[in-house]
């Protein structure tokens, strides 16, 4: 996914000398060939994260298009009030990129977790919050956010990870994206946890149940009446997401059906609220809080006989 | 350039004491800097605030703002009525200098320690565009206890932006106390100079001292420029001067009076 953020930011960078990108210092091996074409244009700005939002504050005030590249603690918490003052109260066209979502770097231990940045980012005013499944998705809402006015996060894995689309889905920002249609329920994911959704939805289909799946690469701002027509009739509805369930998508998908009058059942799968000192790799943090293909499988399963 | 002074020194003391809002000490401290720097040293164009080469200037200490905007309104960027809308319900001049609200505001603030990290990302910009206008960012003392002012200040000394011009109003109280007690930032001017800026400490309230601190701008080439400038913490009021109080002095009517007779 860094590399399909690094080869699409130089497109834009070919066709907009505007574009600059600023790195807290992190990104080895993955940035490179953009330094190396637009080295004018390319600033990194050491381990000073805060400076380095004010820096892209500066830099939008004066028409640029910056997009700032860290690990996402470091690049959302670390500097939360400088985005919040510099960027959303501005309303300045700054792109945050961070790296790492959820569990991506499990084995580093919870400073380099990313359980709390779509909460936390997504009651900022004027922030829009993307988080792409897969390259497909990343590569479309680079396009489509570039022209974006105000701030906009996007949210990345940091793997070489898979496509999840046979063909280009045309994304709009805000709209949902259906992947598959079913009849036996919804799953809703979020961010690189997308596949863990489409694997499960497999699972699911070979023990005799068809879900719809649908990721909602867009957690802020979202398209009310897009996804309540995709959620109508439906009265068991599941969402992933590599994140603590307090705050994130979930909870953001539960805010709108509770206010629309849908009735139904919502099961937020996700963190349980809680660091872990248990470390491990993704795909075994993942499982421990039910967002791997076997477990999420499961624990659906699970759900759907204590519901009935 | 000393009657201009007073007037917008007077018209700040109106704002807080008919909004009933404080700070009137950290507008007072530093309305001689300003006033000299929108009249003499800023290259503006007030009929086209925007014009793309004009000088840029950041209020970081944006609870200067009754200082701040009256000296806006004084130079023309909108009418001095407006600023009978300082802190007022429902109108758009609140009390820390906010972009959207009147022109003139190149950046807003409130929370200390932004403005140096995006006057660096200006100075940057005109650098990378080949231009020439300069970026001006005036910060508090205690405002220099922030961290995010050091990372900008390595920041600049590394990326040689001798483009941007900082000034310290050096009043030496903060909301608790005096700074050293607090926490000392002494010896100030040292700590930016090992930091790669060249610096210059002046009287901030001597216009001949302000005038040759502005004369020649970048102080070096290839190196941000600092002014350190000692000042009085509500200056020109007698009974707040130099007085913690006057961060949060809300005048009553016999007071209010007083500190505008002094000014007369």
């Amino acid at each position: 996914m860094r590399f399909t953020f690094r080869d699409s930011l130089i497109k834009l960078a070919e066709k907009d000398k505007d574009v600059y990108l600023l790195i807290g210092d992190l990104g080895y091996s993955v940035v490179e060939p953009f330094a190396e074409k637009f080295p004018s244009r390319f600033i990194n700005c050491g381990v000073a994260e805060q400076n380095m939002i004010g820096l892209a504050a500066g830099l939008a005030l004066e028409g640029k298009k910056p997009y700032v590249f860290s690990i996402i603690p470091f690049t959302t918490l670390r500097c939360l009030e400088q985005i919040r003052n510099d960027l959303c109260y501005q309303n300045l066209n700054v792109k945050i990129i961070g790296v790492g979502s959820g569990f991506s770097y499990g084995n580093l231990g919870a400073t380099h977790f990313a359980i709390e940045d779509i909460g936390v980012l997504r009651v900022l005013p004027n922030m829009t919050v993307l988080c792409p499944a897969d390259p497909i998705e990343l590569k479309e809402l680079m396009e489509k956010s570039y022209d974006k006015q105000g701030p906009v996060y996007i949210r990345l894995g940091r793997g070489k990870e898979r496509t999840l689309y046979n063909e280009e889905p045309n994304l709009e920002i805000g709209i949902p994206s259906v992947m598959k249609q079913g009849k036996d329920g919804l799953i809703i994911g979020t961010g690189t946890v997308v596949d863990c959704c489409q694997k499960a939805v497999e699972k699911l289909k070979d023990m005799g149940f068809d879900f719809k799946l649908i990721s909602l690469h867009t957690v802020k701002p979202i398209n009310k009446e897009a996804l309540l027509e995709e959620v109508r009739g439906y009265s068991l509805i599941f969402t992933a997401e590599e994140h603590n369930i307090i705050g994130g998508m979930g909870s953001s998908l539960a805010e709108i059906l509770l206010e629309s009058g849908w009735k139904g059942r919502l099961k937020r799968i996700g963190v349980l609220d809680e660091y872990t000192y248990d470390i491990g790799s993704m795909e075994y943090l993942r499982d421990k809080y039910s967002l791997g293909p076997d477990k999420l499988a499961e624990f659906i399963l699970k759900e759907i006989k204590n519901g009935k | 350039m000393e009657k201009t002074a007073r007037d917008i020194r007077k018209r700040a003391i109106k704002m807080v004491y008919e909004s009933g809002a404080s700070h009137i000490g950290s507008s007072l401290s530093c309305v001689d800097l300003l006033t000299y720097l929108y009249f003499k040293v800023l290259n503006i164009n007030t009929e086209n605030p925007l014009d793309d080469k004009r000088d840029r200037f950041i209020l970081s200490k944006g609870h200067a703002a009754a200082g701040f905007y009256a000296v806006l309104a004084e130079r023309g960027f909108f009418s001095k009525e407006t600023l009978d809308n300082y802190c007022k319900d429902g109108k758009k001049l609140p009390g820390h200098a906010t972009k959207q609200c009147v022109p003139g505001v190149e950046a807003s603030a409130g929370s200390l320690g932004h403005g140096l990290p995006m006057g660096c990302g200006m100075a940057l910009a005109a650098k990378g565009d080949n231009k020439n206008h300069r970026i001006f960012v005036l910060m508090s003392d205690g405002e220099c206890q922030e961290g995010s002012n050091w990372e900008a200040a390595l920041f600049a000394s590394h990326h040689k932006l001798d483009n941007l011009i900082a000034v310290i109003d050096y009043n030496k109280i903060q909301c608790m106390g005096r700074t050293n007690e607090i926490t000392n930032l002494e010896p100030l001017a040292d700590k930016w100079r090992k930091f790669g800026w060249e610096v210059k400490e002046i009287n901030g309230h001597s216009f001949e001292e302000i005038e040759d601190s502005f004369k020649k701008i970048p102080f070096t080439e290839g190196k941000p420029s600092m002014v350190i400038a000692h000042t009085i913490k509500g200056k020109g009021v007698s009974f707040i001067e130099d007085k913690l109080v006057s961060h949060y002095k809300i005048f009553n009517e016999e007071e209010y009076k007083k500190a505008i007779e002094e000014l007369k």
